[in-house]
């Protein structure tokens, strides 16, 4: 009898896609999502800029030189110079530090404190469910932004008070979706084979749900990366993010960069070329992530 | 249908409620002082008097509960107090605002509608092909370009081309429709063409997920030609989660306005909260803030109820 389950359990059982090895996934990802790759590229690019800025920084990107004032874009100076005559081209390459520190840092909190929250809601249900999901619609009845907006100009203008601001607005759309797919997650057979067995529900909570809701939760986490780099430009721009003389991106194109137009259109240019390109990169690869982990969206 | 209907107005009331009360929290109680950042904050020089009449002026000196009481019935009433920077209303500084902004976000989802959807089926109906990636990144790169560096290009093309300098008055559309249209063309496009690239990402997935249908397959397998399928099948089961997008997407929207309005110096209500932010003008900041969640829920209200009255399953589960 105890053979038999196990034989037919074998035989239903279909065979595995053989394991990748790390830098075979990496090529096969490479093949069939050619978008996600060259999006990953300008990923790697950017960290590679952010970790190396002190050797490939021609100046430093604090030092005002008024003799120096809007410089045009030259072999010297490579995107021009701004109304303080500081380069350019050495505050973009440190800018990518903020930029990738801002989006790192909130969509990981975010996402994270968010999914948490999700797999609490789920798992518990009942009371604790109810409380939990009607505090994340009443976070979603804010528009992402405005309410980044309303934390910023609380906290003040700081780099960490505009990480806080803009992972608030994040916790609530990633609790909902984490929320949906460990509800799935918690009706599977296993998860009632190890509560019959007498795991503690910390046990089943961080060994058999998380696990299993880490796709969504990724798909999520490079999402938001774009959106939070975003937002921190936008928020810089706005004036409720970091202070000068940080060089933020999005600092970089407020306040006089408009007003010297004419004068030096390179100011609003260069800094807004950086915004787009790291953000088309996460997205990209975002966008591809999702597409090859989401079977509802795969080719069939 | 109308139990639908009850049922979901029944439900934004804690949501409205919950928000008063959000609002009401992050500015009185996280802050600290809230007069004292009014009056230069940090400088440590503040006349101790001057101190106790902002706090009176702002009801700071009354307990707690009878402050969020206070909040609460002026919510209710639509009585925000006045804004510390004009001494006017806070209700009529908004109405004065309201129609430029409606206008704009009216005219930016129809130029959004326009692009979106003709290019998201197509990217969908071919997926994989080189259509598809051309749609998908520009798409992609839309979205990854920040709304007010659009505007600020705009503004360098017209003002290095065409000596454009900004719009001194506001003229309505009623007023002075060509005029109007100067104004706004530049703004619409900018908040539209953003607002595109998130509508064309969605559709194309919404089109994609109805192609996976059974009732597709069925189309197929009865042997409709391509244009049949994907048309009259495809395309109007799609549409209605394209409806429901382009009303949740209104979040999309008032970030577009916010710095857009601010890129444009336009005097709308994005540009009022980004001014009243920088003014310190707690009370404004506080009646926006709760004003564009209240807007914010009834859109998704309203969407839900057309979804519903489109699509029966809903109701009735």
């Amino acid at each position: 009898m105890a053979t038999n389950v196990e034989l037919s359990h074998a035989a239903a059982t279909p065979r595995l896609a053989p394991r990748l090895s790390f830098a075979e996934a990496i090529i096969k990802f490479a093949r069939t999502k050619p978008i996600g790759a060259a999006g990953a590229l300008i990923i790697v690019l950017m960290m590679v800029v952010a970790a190396l800025a002190e050797v490939l920084a021609p100046f430093d990107p604090y030092r005002a030189d008024y003799g120096l004032q809007f410089a045009r874009p030259s072999f010297e100076h490579w995107f021009g110079t701004d109304e303080f005559g500081r380069d350019i081209m050495s505050r973009i390459i440190y800018g990518a530090r903020i930029a990738l520190f801002v989006g790192f840092t909130a969509s990981f909190m975010g996402c994270t404190i968010g999914g948490l929250l999700g797999v609490i809601s789920a798992y518990w249900g009942g009371k604790v469910d109810l409380f939990l999901e009607r505090l994340m619609d009443i976070l979603l009845a804010f528009p992402q932004l405005i309410l980044a907006l309303a934390i910023a100009s609380i906290l003040g203008p700081a780099v960490q008070n505009v990480v806080i601001a803009i992972s608030i607005p994040i916790i609530p759309r990633a609790a909902r979706v984490v929320r949906a797919s460990a509800l799935s997650v918690k009706e599977n057979v296993y998860v009632e084979a190890v509560n019959a067995l007498g795991a503690s529900r910390p046990r089943v909570v961080l060994q058999h749900i998380v696990p299993n809701v880490m796709a969504p939760y990724i798909i999520l986490l490079t999402a938001q990366l774009g959106a939070a780099i975003l937002a921190e430009a936008a928020l810089s721009y706005l004036g409720l993010g970091a202070a000068e003389p940080t060089p933020s991106w999005g600092l970089m194109l407020s306040g006089s960069a408009l007003s010297y137009a004419e004068k030096a259109p390179w100011i609003a240019l260069f800094p807004g070329i950086a915004i787009s390109l790291g953000v088309f990169g996460f997205n990209l690869f975002g966008d591809s992530l999702r597409d090859a982990l989401d079977p509802k969206l795969r080719k069939s | 249908m109308r139990t639908y209907i009850a049922k979901r107005l029944l439900l934004i009331i804690p949501t409205l409620l919950g928000a008063a009360t959000l609002v009401f929290l992050i500015m009185r109680v996280i802050p600290g002082d809230v007069a004292l950042l009014i009056l230069g904050g940090d400088q440590g020089q503040i006349d101790q008097k001057q101190l106790d009449a902002m706090r009176r002026q702002l009801g700071l000196d009354q307990p707690l509960l009878v402050q969020f009481g206070t909040w609460l019935w002026g919510v209710v009433r639509f009585d925000f107090g006045k804004s510390l920077w004009t001494g006017q209303p806070v209700t009529e500084e908004l109405l004065i605002r309201l129609p430029l902004s409606l206008q704009l976000a009216f005219m930016a989802t129809m130029v959004s509608v326009m692009i979106s959807i003709p290019l998201g089926m197509l990217a969908a109906v071919r997926q994989d092909s080189w259509v598809d990636y051309l749609i998908r990144v520009i798409s992609i790169g839309g979205l990854a370009i920040p709304g007010f560096w659009v505007g600020i290009l705009c503004i360098l093309f017209l003002v290095i081309f065409f000596g454009w300098g900004p719009p001194l008055e506001f003229t309505p559309l009623w007023v002075n429709p060509w005029a109007n249209f100067q104004i706004m063309v530049w703004p619409v496009l900018t908040v539209g063409y953003r607002y595109a690239a998130v509508t064309t990402r969605m559709t194309r997935s919404t089109v994609l997920e109805v192609l996976r249908e059974d009732y597709i397959r069925t189309a197929w397998a009865k042997g409709l030609q391509g244009r049949a399928v994907v048309i009259r099948h495809a395309l109007k089961n799609s549409m209605l989660p394209v409806i429901t997008l382009i009303g949740t997407e209104f979040a999309f929207l008032i970030g577009g306005l916010v710095v857009t309005e601010t890129v444009f110096t336009l005097n709308g209500v994005g540009r009022f909260v980004v001014d009243a932010v920088a003014h310190r003008d707690y009370p404004v900041v506080q009646a926006l803030i709760f004003l564009i969640a209240f807007s914010f829920v009834i859109v998704n209200l309203l969407v839900d109820l057309t979804y519903a009255w489109f699509d029966p399953r809903i109701r009735y589960r």
